[in-house]
Parts: structure tokens; sequence; C-alpha cells
């Protein structure tokens, strides 16, 4: 086997300051084949991708392009080595015609000759079956034609090894073939392809083996015809199967039709597919799927975060219309959003008034909350969410993550809201902060407050929840309650295939 | 354009707001004739407006250049005023024409590689630094002399009174004496200057890397191209361009005066925007910009020939104007923009 490897990454280290990105990671690309590499968020993988576009330089460890040891120490360098990198991202310039976009910066006379371009890029467009004209505005093609674009320059510099970094994400399901088509095209021609992905089902569709990390460590390559699907999930979870068992119940609570708080169906907005969805007063429910399966994109849509398309929404029963965040405060939701540090906390404000910001946009800014009032506020949920922190008046940036974390909580429990929406509150947390967290949402439950709880760690949502709401490539594909609530069928269902339980 | 093979590409953005300038200025040319007859019925009308604006056409020019690179240059006006209160000195002294032209081509280079280096190398605001340098380039003027200077130099005098004259575009005026058309020496000069910046920016790598800055600096910067350098010479070719601005302001009015070229950039920032170029980078083109130019200049005419005189009205009516091309300019690239998508 070893000797039809193209690209070979041995005993890669990579150390930021305070975390070990990647440990002893091994990673071999054959040529002609389409290896996937998979892993949740903060396995490596972009680490790894990094390391090899010499973006970052790696601590340790060797890489070697067909059998020559090779040292990259920028883009420039990988790209003169044969690695090519195609971002999520389009890298091209939008007002440029296609052909120049292939060969910009790349020329060797200083004039630049459209027609001997155009040429050029239809030979080798219609090559590739692209459709797209060399005299063509690229801003005119489609997203996957543009991302296309760049692969055929990529093909153009003679690339060995093509890095396709979550090529998929901003294109439909015609997209995504005709781009399948020309991968399978680039790999007859002997090119290593490294997928980056989260769709499942495009791996299994296209790749030849896939690679998994985990925690910035390697746990293993394998042939995708030998992974089956659950099995690639547990292992990019981190549980083997036999592990599994059913976690300590939670408590079964029944709801009746009338405690309905919120209600939506068929709610889109301009990142989220349409999808129904129910809360009960006093529920704990959760969105549970892969990194980029729509479970934020969903929530977000609840909270009017993002534009929102269409969709029907009651709350206790009456129609109302939430098209942005303040609507849906004013009907009593709260909203923690997944990236803490960039929708959450503003980090030079201090945590008194990161606390009372919520209320106060609630009550309006005419109506400021007297600076006693808000003092005595962050006295109060200091003390009860036992918050950690010099005093009140300390910027919140200089708080741990754990900690801020909790501000923000109490910056929404301040609003007394009905509804709650956690994204992600545990992550990047201390274990006793996150079960501090687990405990409150249960006891905000047990006071009449629904919440819906996110979390990438399985087991923390079957301890929390009552029912789950599966997603997978986002759409909701399954719907867990009662004796389903088991690692075991939240992974099935993730997965796909296996009998999936709808309520 | 591969005409025999491919069917004709659809206009890109740059195309299709110049054509739209282009037809909007012949539009209300044709409709000032109409209205006004009299001066808009001799050709000597267009010739006396690029007279009178042939150093609004060369700065607009180097703008253009710098706003296609998503950036801006507000010190041109003050540097134009500059150069003509240097070379006016300067032959006054009794110096030399071509060390003066030397002269007004070094003081608009310096200007351009100064800023440029700023912005480029050091990363400072383009806005901040030009206008740095346009309060700077204004002092400098007044430091130079407070009172308005004349040139008197026999060379220059030649040169100045220089001009194409061309019989048969002429008119016969109320004595009956044939008045020949008469182009200065500076629309020369700036006709010139369009051409060789069009075929910069059309058909030269250089003018190509500015497109690419102005569309996505970023991808740009992944495509290759030195996103710096690129950046600094679009400044040099700016500041150079005024330098040549000074020169031919200075042959078309024979004087120099702290207050020349007052608002200058604002008419090149308007002149560029009308002729399609957008503020936000990756598209224009210099031959829009001088029919931009030529709007302007035709807007203000026929709200002299209305009948109002006052200089206000001539800001009024052109900012009117600019609100009209930059909302008309939006809502075209809109109406793309969405037929695209559909």
């Amino acid at each position: 086997m070893q000797e039809h490897s193209l690209l070979e990454m041995r005993h890669i280290n990579k150390v930021f300051p305070g975390v070990k990105a990647l440990s002893n990671v091994d990673f071999t690309l054959r040529k002609g084949e389409i290896h996937a590499l998979m892993g949740e968020n903060g396995a490596g993988k972009s680490t790894l991708i990094k390391v090899l576009t010499g973006v970052y330089q790696n601590d340790g460890g060797e890489i070697s392009v067909e059998g020559t040891k090779i040292h990259i120490r920028s883009p420039q360098d990988a790209q003169n080595n044969g690695i090519s990198t195609v971002y999520q991202e389009i890298t091209l310039c939008p007002n440029l015609t296609v052909a120049e976009n292939m060969f910009i910066g790349r020329e060797k006379s200083a004039f630049v000759l459209h027609k001997n371009y155009e040429k050029r890029a239809e030979e080798l467009l219609q090559e590739l079956g692209i459709p797209a004209r060399g005299a063509q505005i690229l801003g005119s093609c489609s997203l996957a034609v543009q991302q296309m674009v760049a692969i055929a320059r990529a093909v153009d510099m003679q690339c060995k090894v093509l890095i396709l970094d979550e090529p998929t994400s901003s294109l439909d399901d015609k997209e995504v073939n005709v781009l399948f088509g020309l991968m399978r095209d680039l790999k007859a021609r002997g090119v290593g392809i490294i997928f980056v992905t989260h769709f499942l089902e495009q791996v299994y569709e296209v790749c030849d083996r896939i690679t998994v990390l985990r925690n910035g460590e390697l746990v293993g390559e394998y042939l995708t015809e030998e992974l089956p699907q659950v099995q690639l999930v547990a292992k990019m979870i981190g549980k083997d199967l036999d592990e599994l068992s059913a976690f300590d119940e939670v408590e079964e609570k029944h709801f009746s039709d009338d405690d309905v708080f919120y209600e939506a169906t068929g709610l889109s907005s301009s990142d989220a597919l349409p999808f129904d969805f129910k809360i009960h007063k006093g529920e704990v429910n959760g969105f549970t799927g892969l990194l980029g399966s729509g479970r934020s994109e969903s929530v977000r849509a609840i909270f009017g975060a993002d534009k929102v398309n269409g969709g029907n929404v009651k709350i206790k029963g009456q129609n109302v219309h939430i098209t942005k965040p303040i609507d849906a405060m004013k009907h009593g939701i709260g909203y923690l959003a997944e990236d803490r540090k960039r929708d959450g906390i503003i980090a030079d404000l201090s945590v008194r008034e990161n606390i009372i910001l919520a209320l106060q946009v609630m009550k309006g800014f005419f109506r400021p909350i007297s600076r006693s009032e808000a003092e005595a506020f962050a006295d109060e949920y200091i003390k009860v969410l036992n918050i950690k922190t010099a005093s009140r008046e300390t910027p919140i940036g200089s708080l741990s993550g754990g900690n801020q974390q909790k501000v923000i909580l109490a910056r929404w429990l301040l609003t007394h809201p009905d509804y709650l929406i956690l994204d992600e509150p545990t992550r990047g947390i201390d274990v006793g902060t996150k079960l501090e967290i687990q405990k409150l949402v249960l006891k905000l439950a047990e006071d009449g407050v629904s919440v819906t709880f996110i979390s990438s760690e399985i087991e923390e949502m079957l301890r929390t929840c009552s029912r789950l709401i599966v997603m997978r490539d986002r759409h909701v594909v399954g719907e867990l309650t009662g004796s389903d609530l088991n690692q075991t069928q939240v992974m099935k269902t993730i997965a796909g295939g296996e009998a999936v339980n709808e309520e | 354009m591969n005409k025999k093979k491919n069917r004709r590409e659809p206009l890109t953005d740059t195309q299709l707001l110049m054509t739209i300038t282009i037809c909007i200025f012949v539009g209300m040319y044709l409709l000032a004739m109409l209205l006004f007859k009299g001066g808009f019925l001799h050709p000597q009308q267009v010739f006396d407006m690029l007279n009178d604006n042939a150093p609004l056409i060369i700065v607009s020019c180097g703008l253009t250049v710098v706003m296609i690179t998503g950036g801006i240059d507000i010190s041109v006006g003050a540097v134009t005023s500059l150069v003509v209160m240097a070379c006016v000195l300067y032959l006054n002294k009794g110096g030399n024409i071509f060390v003066a032209i030397l002269l007004a081509l070094g003081i608009g280079l310096a200007f351009g590689l100064i800023q440029g280096y700023l912005i480029s190398y050091l990363e400072i605001q383009p806005f901040i630094v030009t206008l740095a340098g346009m309060f700077f380039a204004r002092g400098m003027t007044t430091i130079l002399s407070v009172n308005p200077q004349k040139v008197e130099h026999e060379a220059f005098g030649k040169l100045r009174d220089a001009k194409i004259v061309i019989p048969w575009l002429g008119y016969t005026a109320k004595n009956g004496n044939l008045v020949p058309a008469r182009i200065e020496l500076g629309v020369v000069v700036a006709i010139v200057c369009v051409i060789v910046i069009f075929l910069l920016l059309k058909f030269h790598k250089l003018g190509r890397g500015f497109y690419a800055i102005g569309g996505n600096q970023t991808s740009a910067l992944m495509l290759g191209i030195n996103v710096k350098r690129t950046r600094f010479l679009s400044y040099v070719i700016c500041g150079l361009l005024s330098g040549i601005s000074g020169f031919v302001f200075m042959m078309h009015t024979g004087a120099g005066n702290a207050t020349n070229a007052a608002g200058m950039e604002m008419n090149a920032i308007a002149s560029s925007i009308i002729g399609g170029t957008l503020l936000t980078g990756g598209v224009g083109n210099v031959v829009g910009t001088f029919f931009g130019t030529l709007t302007l200049t035709t807007i203000k005419k026929i709200v002299v020939s209305s009948g109002l005189n006052d200089p206000w009205w001539q800001s009024i009516t052109t900012g009117g104007m600019l609100c009209f091309f930059i909302l008309l300019q939006s809502v075209v690239l809109a109406r793309r923009a969405k037929s695209k998508k559909a």
C-alpha cells in the first residue's frame, strides 16, 4: 500500500499556547483516491489542513509528497509542492472573468491577452466538463460553478493533492452532484483529494477512505465500505457502541396539548429549512445532530436571529410574528447563543452591565435601570449562580469561560423568560460548571420554564431533556422520547438507516 | 471577444454602467440643443467643455484607478493647485519649460509615492492619509504665494496659446467672420491620459490587479497578486496624474492662485461615480469617467443656460444628479443580481 502513497504525514504535532491541537497524527493519501477527513468541532481537522497548506507550521513530525520530504512554510510553498486548496468561501474575484480568475497572478507576460486566456480556459473547462465560458464574469456563475472554477485553477497548476474544505456547504443537491462528478474525474486522473465535510451521506457517496480525528488525536483510518455510518458517528463522538447503555432515565413527564407554550409549523429562515416544532410549558427538549446538521440554525430561526422566511408561529395558542430577536424577547423567549465570544459577551463591559443588558433592551433605553437596581440584580445572580468574579464591576472578558457563560445565563434569567433556548451552553467550560448548568436547567423546568437545550455531548442532553429532536443534513430526521432516549438510539438516528421512531 | 464560437457575453457591470452614462450624456445634450439652441448647436460648445475641464478629466482618471481598488484620494485637487503655483513661480524666475514639466510630474509623483506608501504598507485609512495630503498641499500652495501670480514667460506663452484649429467645425459669427473651432493642447493630453489608463486597466497585469483587489482583496491575495504593491501603484498613478493635471491647468489659465482647483477632488469623485465607478471598488472604467465629466459639465451648462446664474444652483443640481446616478446604479445592479439568482 505504501508505495502508492502520494502524501504522507507522520507524527504531526501542533501545539497552541495551552492546547495541544494535534498530537501524533498520521495521515496517508494515495494516488487517485478521495479521502474524507472527519471529526467533530475541535477534533483538529482544520488544524491538520492548515498545517498541510502552510497556514500553520507543524511542531513535530514530517510531511512527504511522493516520497520526498518537504517543509511547508507558506501557502505558496504548498502550491509549489502540488498541494492546492479550495475553501468553502470562494477565494476568487467575482468581478473578473472566469478565464482571468484561472490565470491571474500566475501569468508571465505583463499584458493580459484576454482572447488567449479565454481560449485556454475554454479548453480546460470543456475537458473537466465545467459549464462555464471563459469570457463569462465569475459573479454571474452559480456558487457551484465558481467552486469548480477554483478547482480548475488548481488543476491547471498541476496539483497532485487537492484539498476541498467544506466545498458542499453552500451548494444544493444538484450542484453537489456536479461537483462529485468532477471529483471522480480528477480521481481518475490520479489526483489525491482530501474531502472535509459535515455531511455523512456525501462521504459515503464519493469517498474511498475515511480518517477520523478526535480531540487532536488520530482515531483511525478506514475503508469506507468497511465502516458503517453508525460506527463512524460513534468514532467521531467517541463512544463505542458496546459501551453504550441506557443512561440514568429522566423521569418521564407527560404534557397535554393545552400546555403547549410555543408551536411552529413550517418555520424556515435564511439558514434553516422548514421544520415543525413545539414545546410545552416546563418541558426540556433538545436538538441534536452533528455539527452542521442545522440544529443551531433551527433555534436561531425560533428566536428570529436569522432572517425568517416563512412558517406559522403560535405562542400559547396565539398566532404571533417573530422576525427579529426583540419580538422573541417580548414574547418571553430568551436565547443563549452558540458562540459566546461573538454573539454573547461584550468583553469590555463589566459583569453588571452584561447582566442587565437584555432586560434594559426589553424595557427600552428611555427607561434606564437605575444603578442601585442594577447592582442589586448583579449581586443577586452572582450569588445564585455562584459566579466567580472579583467584583460585579470586573470586565467580563477577564472571567473564565464557565463564569462568562453564567453571566450570560443571568442576563436571560433576569428577563424572567417563559422559554429559554440554550445553544451549547456547556461548550468549553469545566465539568463542575457544566453540572451546575444542567441542574439549573432542570430547576427552571420545574418552575415552569420551557427550555430547549443543545449540546454536542449526547450524555448531557440525555440527562436533561425529555424529548430529543434529531437532525441530519439540515432535516429533522427523528424525535425521540421515553425509552428511546438512550445513546445507541440517538446515534442510530443521527447516522440514519435503522428504525427511526417517530413520535 | 470570440464571436464565432461563443454567443455574445452579456455586458459586465462596468460596461453596463458606462453605457447608461453615455446614453444619458447624449440624451441630455440633445435635449439641451433642442431647448436652448444657441451655444449648444455649435461644436465649439463641446470643445469649450473639454478645454475648461481637461484637468478635471485627468484627475478623474487617476481617481477612477484608485476607486477601482476600493480606495479614495481626496488630495488630487490640492496637489493640482500646488503644482500650478510651483510651476508658475518657477517659470516666472525664468525657468525652462521642460524642467517645469518635470517639476509638475515630480510633485505629483512625490504625493503619490508617500500617500501610497502610508496607505498600502503602513495600512492607514486612505481617507485620512489623503485628507492630510490635501491640507498639506493647500498649505504649501499658500506658503508659495498668497497672491495670484500670472505667468510671464515667452516659451510658455506660446505653449498656452497653441491650439488645434478646425475651420470646418467653426461657425460664422454675427459680424460675418468665420470663427474656427479651437481645441487646446491640454485636451489632447487629457485624451491621451484616458486612452493610456484605459489600456492599462484593460490589458495590463497591473490594471487587472486593480480590479482584483477591488473585487475581493483576500481572494486577490490568494490568487497570488501582490496586493500591497498593486495598491501602492494605484496611488502613484493617481499622484502622477494630479501632477499632469496641474500642468494642464496652468496651460489653460496661465496663472497661479491659491484657490485654484478648489473642490476639484469632489468633482472628480462625482465624475467617476457618474461614469459608473463604484465606491466599493472592482467596477469602473475611465471611458465612463470621461463621459461622467462631460455629463457633469453639461448639467452645469444647462443650469446656467436656464438663467439660474447663481453658483449655488450648480451645486444643487450637481448634488441632485449625483443622487440620481447612485440610485440608478444601485437599482440597475440590484435588478441584475436578482435576475441572476432567479
